[in-house]
């Protein structure tokens, strides 16, 4: 870390977190189907996680090698969770 | 062609010993919030089958507390990170005096956060909501709401209880400003989990009108 940081991008970032957060409440009250809810609130979410690994996590300002370690593993396994997810539709298909 | 064991320590690929140019306590910490990563995301995608998966799952947050309530503490934590970026900040510059404030003022935040959630659960357990039954709709939604929104707290009580420690001792001239910015990594876990369990969790359980 150099000797003095520089305060102003954490606040920004801080603000641009807030500004993203209520858009979210709002876009929870407007009509659409769940899926393209689900999707909309996942987009803004991720995004959020990735300006706070960035920023307040100090991953943008460390080595890339750390990024190479952590992230792609990580993304990759939760992908894969989601293999689970079309089962869940099972039990309607079969009219259960 | 020899290469010099200097020039090999200085190139991360070459097997340089910190190829992450940083400690072990940083790094073993970036490990545990991979791994901790993974116990939230099996959480919330079990939540997310049993959703799609159940007929009628309640939607009970009205805005008001439920979905005010949440919106206030997201934003008491996404502060609470800020504050603790400025105790990581100022420990970095050595000022252990603002760094022991900041760093009270993120234990501040966290407390707030889990004051305002149990005021929130209570709200629900008197509307008749249990882990295993309400009056809404699918009975394993109290389950998973109080599984993964209990952990999470449980994460932010243990942050506080962890950042107590890291102040008292820096207070006293104990800890490095590595060690606090290891405490700051795992307080910003924290804050990110919130951000996937508030959408999943409340947002998409709005009571509409």
């Amino acid at each position: 870390m150099t000797a003095h940081v520089p305060v102003r991008p954490f606040a920004l970032v801080l603000g641009l977190l807030l500004v993203l957060t209520v858009a979210e409440v709002v876009l929870a009250y407007f009509h659409v189907p769940p899926a393209m809810m689900l999707t909309a609130l996942l987009g803004l979410s991720v995004l959020k996680a990735g300006y706070i690994m960035a920023y307040f996590m100090h991953l943008k300002f460390e080595r890339f090698g750390l990024f190479l370690l952590l992230v792609p593993a990580t993304v990759f396994c939760i992908l894969l969770f989601l293999g689970f997810l079309p089962d869940a539709g099972r039990g309607m298909m079969e009219g259960a | 062609m020899s290469v010099s064991k200097a020039a090999v320590l200085d190139r991360p690929w070459a097997g340089g010993t910190r190829p992450f140019a940083m400690g072990s306590k940083k790094l073993g910490m970036w490990l545990f919030i991979v791994s901790d990563t993974l116990t939230f995301a099996t959480l919330l995608i079990v939540y997310t089958y049993l959703r799609m998966a159940a007929p009628s799952w309640p939607t009970p947050f009205h805005f008001s507390p439920g979905i005010l309530f949440a919106t206030v503490m997201t934003f008491v934590l996404l502060a609470s990170s800020f504050t603790m970026v400025l105790g990581v900040r100022a420990m970095s510059e050595g000022d252990r005096k603002a760094a022991v404030r900041w760093i009270g003022a993120t234990m501040t935040g966290g407390l707030l956060f889990i004051a305002l959630h149990l005021t929130e659960w209570r709200s629900l357990i008197a509307e008749g909501m249990r882990p295993f039954s309400n009056p809404w709709g699918d009975p394993l939604f109290g389950a998973t709401f109080f599984t993964i929104t209990g952990l999470h707290m449980t994460h932010v009580a243990a942050g506080v209880l962890y950042l107590g420690v890291i102040a008292a001792g820096v207070a006293r001239g104990r800890f490095s400003a590595e060690d606090v910015e290891v405490s700051g990594l795992y307080w910003h876990f924290v804050d990110l989990v919130w951000m996937f369990v508030f959408p999943l969790v409340y947002l998409m359980s709005v009571s509409l009108p």
